[in-house]
């Protein structure tokens, strides 16, 4: 089928079993509010147009403590506005996936052109210490797999995973072949199968990922966004709460091989690797090929999971390479990053837009001859 | 003698709450409430935001949830809708409920949603050390209203209806033998019910706005309470600086949840 970016992370979202959705209309991230009030319905699944943007990540964490797979989307000033949910969801470990379709920014920007300038804010938006996922496809196709993926990391992990795309490939058009079946793996959250009365929902377990129960299944317990124990309730006991914040932060770092999502083209024996995500990577992409043609040995590193960054792939590329081209539609987010981790050891170089417009192959191309 | 205890989590208590404190009186009232309607604790979820009241369910044995401050309606429309069953209680303050949540407090009244709201109205916001609050009468004391509030107040049970509840009471803790009947009449009603509770806050709203101690804060309730079906004889002059109680609203209208589990098998059945 030939369908939008936006329509695909529904289909994502629904083969993936999300079954409630809370949003409030925000541009370019509103189709998939509108695609979802229209076809939740029919699988019995639950669909509200909330009064704010606050309400609408409230809403989500609530229908997901009662056992559903939730998602909200928006876009910018939405986000922004979401953020301080987004921690009670990571603080009381409360699944959930929230799409951000990003538009220029700050404050109202740019809400009908593309960016990609909330992509620390993904990291760090909300206060306080926490890890978090966030994905960044770059085609239709990847999209669907991506939510999919999104879900089965925030049930998995028990915390709200970010799926970052941008207004160029929400609204861009591309054929998606649905996945069989059989390429397609499903992850559900752990449930306790201890007696009731032995629950206790944050206990320090093996995996670090205390199982989750479903509010009204007979497990009554409290949840707080205060710093609690292991039974849920609040303490500023010391020990307890480094113990606690120290497990909330294991629970996703010792997993991060498996969340690691990337693509990687022509890496073996280039000199310059252009590092790229979501729709600048498509550039990228071009820019590549074209090179390649003139004989320009040229690789593209592409993350998916942005967050936890790759560091060990970095570290990697940064000792085979003479250069990094950082390209991305920002003023220069993960370029910080990508030089934190390559510590010197190569040239890192950014090729950017911040106005409404992409970042073009051309613009890359430039950048290459320059410095090969 | 009833049994409290059944219903609380003992070994979490002392409370946080002052001596002299309503909040505790409401809390009592609504474990009567939920007894009276014989709902077992796994069917109860009391969801609340941040504040003294927003303390009452770590004290419950119940499904319990502490959010942020503000947003416990948000939570609790989400389990709502995805659990129509479960018996949905929000308790709230008037900082959190009609200042920061305020907006969703309009809207879930607009959207007649099956959930009960427990206002305990203080004036003041009391955990935050004795900030104005919306519901601070004008010309009243506050840490930020130090020479006396000039803005006027809401009246949250007016709000409320405005808005569209299908249930609006208001009760005192001085007259808590009556509150367990509004807060049961409010579960039991299918939409979005308020009741509204007058509580004494000694410390961070008497203290500043001369009442000697917590009983006088509890006559003063008694003394301004009047009935609505009395109230209702009064002229304006005679109730002024007083306020009603009782059940002020009660009426039907279709409630959200029940909507929405007509609109699945809407669009489930072809026409």
């Amino acid at each position: 089928m030939f369908v939008q970016g936006n329509h695909a992370c529904v289909l994502g979202a629904l083969r993936a079993g999300c079954r409630f959705f809370a949003g409030y209309p925000i541009t370019p991230s509103s189709e998939i509010m509108e695609i979802l009030a229209s076809e939740l319905p029919k699988i019995g699944g639950k669909f509200i147009q909330m009064e704010d943007e606050i309400a609408a990540m409230g809403a989500v964490i609530g229908a997901s403590l009662t056992g559903l797979k939730a998602m909200t989307a928006t876009s910018g000033p939405g986000f922004s506005l979401k953020q301080e949910n987004i921690g009670y969801a990571a603080m009381a470990e409360i699944p959930c996936v929230v799409v951000n379709v990003q538009r220029g920014g700050p404050s109202t920007g740019l809400p009908t052109q593309s960016s990609q300038a909330d992509v620390q804010q993904a990291r760090w938006g909300t206060h306080g210490d926490h890890e978090i996922i966030v994905l960044a496809p770059s085609t239709i196709p990847e999209i669907y797999t991506t939510t999919i993926w999104a879900f089965n990391y925030a049930e998995r992990f028990r915390t709200p995973v970010i799926l970052l795309l941008d207004e160029i490939i929400g609204h861009m058009r591309e054929m998606l072949k649905i996945p069989p079946d059989d390429e397609i793996e499903l992850w559900d959250r752990p449930r306790p199968e201890c007696e009731p009365g032995d629950y206790r929902p944050y206990q320090m377990v093996d995996t670090d990922i205390p199982p989750m129960a479903d509010f009204g299944s007979g497990y009554r317990y409290h949840v707080t966004g205060l710093c609690h124990d292991e039974t849920g309730f609040p303490t500023n006991d010391p020990q307890i709460i480094d113990r606690v914040m120290r497990r909330l932060t294991r629970k996703i770092s010792r997993y991060r091989d498996q969340i690691y999502r990337s693509r990687e083209s022509n890496l073996e024996g280039s000199e310059i690797v252009l590092f790229s995500y979501g729709s600048t990577a498509r550039a990228a992409k071009q820019a590549m090929d074209l090179l390649r043609r003139e004989k320009l040995n040229v690789g593209l590193f592409r993350p998916v999971t942005i967050w936890p960054f790759p560091e060990e792939q970095v570290r990697k590329i940064a000792r085979a390479s003479r250069h990094i081209i950082v390209c991305e539609a920002n003023m220069g987010q993960i370029v910080r990053e990508v030089e934190r981790i390559s510590c010197s050891q190569t040239n890192v170089h950014l090729v950017n837009s911040m106005n409404g417009e992409p970042v073009t192959p051309s613009q890359i191309m430039e950048q290459v001859k320059e410095v090969y | 003698m009833f049994d409290y205890g059944y219903y609380l989590r003992k070994e979490k208590f002392p409370h946080i709450w002052c001596a002299g404190c309503g909040d505790g009186t409401v809390l009592k009232a609504m474990l009567r409430a939920i007894h009276n309607l014989q709902l077992s604790k796994d069917e109860v979820v009391v969801v609340s935001g941040i504040g003294c009241s927003s303390r009452t369910p770590g004290y419950v044995d119940f499904n319990t949830l502490h959010t942020t401050h503000g947003r416990a309606l948000t939570f609790a429309t989400g389990i709502k809708l995805s659990k129509p069953h479960l018996k949905v209680i929000v308790v709230s303050g008037d900082g959190d409920g009609t200042a920061i949540g305020g907006n969703h407090f309009i809207h879930a009244a607009r959207r007649n949603i099956d959930i009960t709201m427990i206002l305990y109205n203080n004036y003041i916001y009391g955990m935050t050390g004795g900030q104005a609050s919306p519901t601070t009468p004008l010309g009243a004391f506050a840490s930020t209203a130090p020479y006396g509030s000039i803005e006027s107040n809401f009246n949250v049970s007016r709000l409320a209806e405005a808005a569209g509840a299908t249930f609006v009471a208001r009760g005192t803790a001085y007259h808590a033998a009556q509150l367990d009947r509004l807060i049961e009449k409010g579960i039991r009603n299918k939409g979005f019910s308020l009741i509204e509770v007058i509580v004494q806050c000694p410390t961070a709203f008497g203290r500043r706005n001369r009442y000697r101690n917590t009983l006088d804060m509890l006559h003063w309730q008694k003394e301004h309470a009047v009935p609505v079906q009395v109230a209702a004889k009064m002229s304006p002059e005679e109730m002024n600086g007083k306020f009603t109680t009782g059940v002020l609203v009660d009426k039907s209208r279709p409630e959200f949840t029940d909507l929405y589990e007509q609109l699945i098998d809407r669009v489930r059945t072809p026409r």
